[in-house]
């Protein structure tokens, strides 16, 4: 009974302390894991209206990077949930082009309709995620090993299969209207219609991670693996969820690709690896797990494809652009450790 | 003495031809700190995993509340009110208080699949959690476990399983890596816990540390309970001497002294190194 009203005043000088933290604290946001990647793509920002123009900016201008954002988003928000969960898939490399080889194939080549395309190209996304996740759960090996594993294998297997059934490596596709326009139409002439795929994601991914319950579990797993499995997490089908879902939105990637450009090729994708893995870090995500939000993934993209295409509003040679991008890398990894740290080393000061 | 909680009579258990624990047989109450005491390698970590389901033993029963059971696995164990922290506290760094108190068991609010997670409410009670617990520095949820000293993050884990109904508290060496305020807290806490009623199981070397909370004292050596005895029972030296298997602290350094006096002040060195 004592401890009861002994409590009691704890409470009430908690009130105060907890209706302060909800105010505005320019602190507060700089303790938040996606603090530098807002910083970084202001940044860029800078940058590029410095030394370019401000046509970089314009509809015109912005289809440019939102394109590149849109596609490399995609990828790099499970890529992004996988890092914060401790593991990595490299596999995506070739589950882009697998994903447009699929559709194409059967869409394209064999003339089936492009509903069983779609199908089976999400249904191989699927299934590789699932080599991958039950290979990482089961061996132990580490997952950069496992889906190395799986790129080569998965590359080979898409560029035999092709030459061995349509004797080319490289396949046309005539997507019917429908399909045309909700996978790969130009809306407005420039921008893709990637972008709102990608947008409608990334308010789907904000409400999963920071939002549901679920999203607790995977910093939980990042964290700490052994806790989080006796706090009673699933953290075995968790992680095959995510390599189900990396390996999924690849493939869907590549068939948005298919079907806009209207063919498919082998080798594609394989830029996409490092990029998505620099979009996520530039984005907060701390490497070996535990740490990110998916805001931070969301400006890391955008600031990646700034610098991917903003060079060419400058005058300078397209060659320099991936100096600037292993310096922003840098650059956002010492600066994500800063925000990092302050954030451990933040404790409310006593009123 | 209140009737026991869980009882262990006769375990055994044998890593193929290594037997680590022989014909253990303990008694832990509610309302009570058991010290297990022990050298390194004396089978204190192999009796805790026993107890929280790890592993099972090769012979002997436990009992649980006048029941035998068999623990299926550490979720089992922590199903029935075991739970055991650890060293580190089994957090993690850079999650928030409030969410990282509720892995697992996420409050939620809003209703069907638009649940989400309750980050006002899960803040108010780990910090009312930690606070009941004489954690007076700790008043915003939202900091990072990885900000807290070890100390705290042991109260939090201990506040924690005591939140979610544990009946049995398992504490691994909670005060082996902190400096002596820290171990105060920890201390605390555990005198806390026990106030409460929950039958704790603390397991340290640290023999002032044990002396500190202890009720009921066994001392493991080579496997098998060397002593079992209860508070005020047996001396400070005389608990150290039995941590130190048998020999009494006061001969070996008689012998070191001794050999130092014989050998121009050198220390005794390895039979290797001299040859």
């Amino acid at each position: 009974m004592n401890s009861k009203t002994a409590s009691q005043p704890i409470v009430v000088a908690n009130a105060p302390a907890s209706s302060s933290a909800t105010r505005f604290s320019i602190g507060g946001l700089f303790r938040r894991p996606e603090a530098g990647a807002f910083l970084g793509l202001f940044g860029v920002f800078v940058f590029f209206i410095a030394f370019g123009s401000i046509d970089f900016l314009k509809p015109a201008g912005a289809a440019s990077w939102l394109n590149v954002a849109a596609n490399l988003g995609i990828v790099a928000f499970p890529i992004g949930l996988l890092m914060i969960a401790g593991e990595l898939d490299i596999s995506i490399g070739s589950m882009i082009p697998a994903g447009s080889m699929t559709v194409a194939i059967i869409s394209g080549y064999y003339g089936l309709p492009i509903w069983l395309g779609i199908a089976a190209t999400l249904g191989l996304g699927v299934v590789v995620g699932l080599v991958n996740g039950f290979l990482v759960v089961r061996t132990n090996v580490p997952s950069l090993i496992v889906t190395l594993g799986t790129l080569f294998a998965v590359a080979g297997l898409v560029l035999g299969l092709s030459v061995l059934l349509t004797g080319t490596t490289s396949v046309a596709l005539k997507a019917p209207e429908l399909a045309k326009f909700l996978f790969g139409q130009f809306v407005a002439n420039t921008f893709q219609v990637i972008i709102f795929w990608w947008l409608a994601l990334t308010a789907i991914y904000i409400y999963v991670i920071h939002y549901s319950p679920y999203g607790n579990w995977i910093f939980a797993m990042g964290g700490d693996k052994i806790s989080a499995r006796n706090a009673g997490i699933p953290t075995s089908r968790l992680t095959i969820v995510l390599f189900v879902l990396s390996a999924t939105s690849a493939a869907f990637v590549g068939m948005c690709q298919a079907i806009l450009f209207n063919s498919a090729q082998v080798s594609a994708g394989m830029s996409f690896i490092f990029n998505s893995i620099i979009s996520v870090v530039v984005g907060g995500v701390l490497l070996t797990g535990g740490f990110g939000s998916i805001v931070g993934i969301f400006f890391g993209t955008i600031t990646f494809a700034v610098v991917n295409q903003g060079i060419y509003f400058t005058t300078f040679d397209r060659n320099w652009s991936s100096l600037i991008i292993g310096v922003m890398l840098l650059l956002a990894v010492l600066m994500n450790n800063t925000f990092r740290s302050m954030a451990l080393s933040y404790s409310p000061k006593k009123k | 003495m209140s009737t026991p909680i869980l009882k262990l009579r006769n375990i055994c258990k044998s890593f193929g031809p290594i037997d680590v624990l022989q014909d253990i047989s303990l008694d832990i109450c509610p309302g009570e700190v058991l010290c297990l005491l022990g050298d390194n390698g004396a089978g204190k970590s192999t009796l805790i995993k026993t107890l929280s389901g790890v592993y099972r033993p090769n012979s002997g029963t436990i009992e649980m509340d006048g029941r035998p059971i068999e623990f299926t696995g550490p979720r089992d164990a922590s199903n029935r009110g075991i739970a055991t922290v650890h060293q580190f506290g089994g957090t993690f760094p850079l999650m928030s208080i409030g969410r990282s108190f509720f892995i697992g068991v996420e409050p939620t609010k809003g209703w069907g699949p638009f649940k989400i997670f309750d980050r006002k409410k899960a803040n108010e009670i780990a910090v009312k959690a930690v606070r009941d617990f004489g954690i007076t520095r700790i008043e915003d949820g939202d900091r990072l476990v990885g900000g807290l000293s070890g100390g705290e993050r042991q109260s939090l884990a201990i506040a924690r399983a005591v939140h979610f109904g544990a009946k049995v508290l398992i504490l691994d060496e909670p005060t082996a890596a902190l400096g002596v305020k820290q171990a105060t807290h920890v201390l605390r806490i555990v005198n806390e816990a026990k106030r409460r009623g929950l039958a704790v199981v603390f397991i340290t070397h640290q023999v002032m540390h044990a002396m500190a909370v202890g009720d009921h004292f066994a001392v493991l050596i080579r496997g098998a309970v060397a002593a079992d005895f209860r508070k005020g029972e047996k001396t400070r030296e005389e608990i150290t001497d039995l941590m130190a298997g048998g020999e009494t602290m006061a001969e070996l350094e008689a012998q070191i002294d001794g050999y130092m006096a014989t050998h121009d002040g050198h220390a005794p060195q390895h039979a290797g190194a001299s040859a």
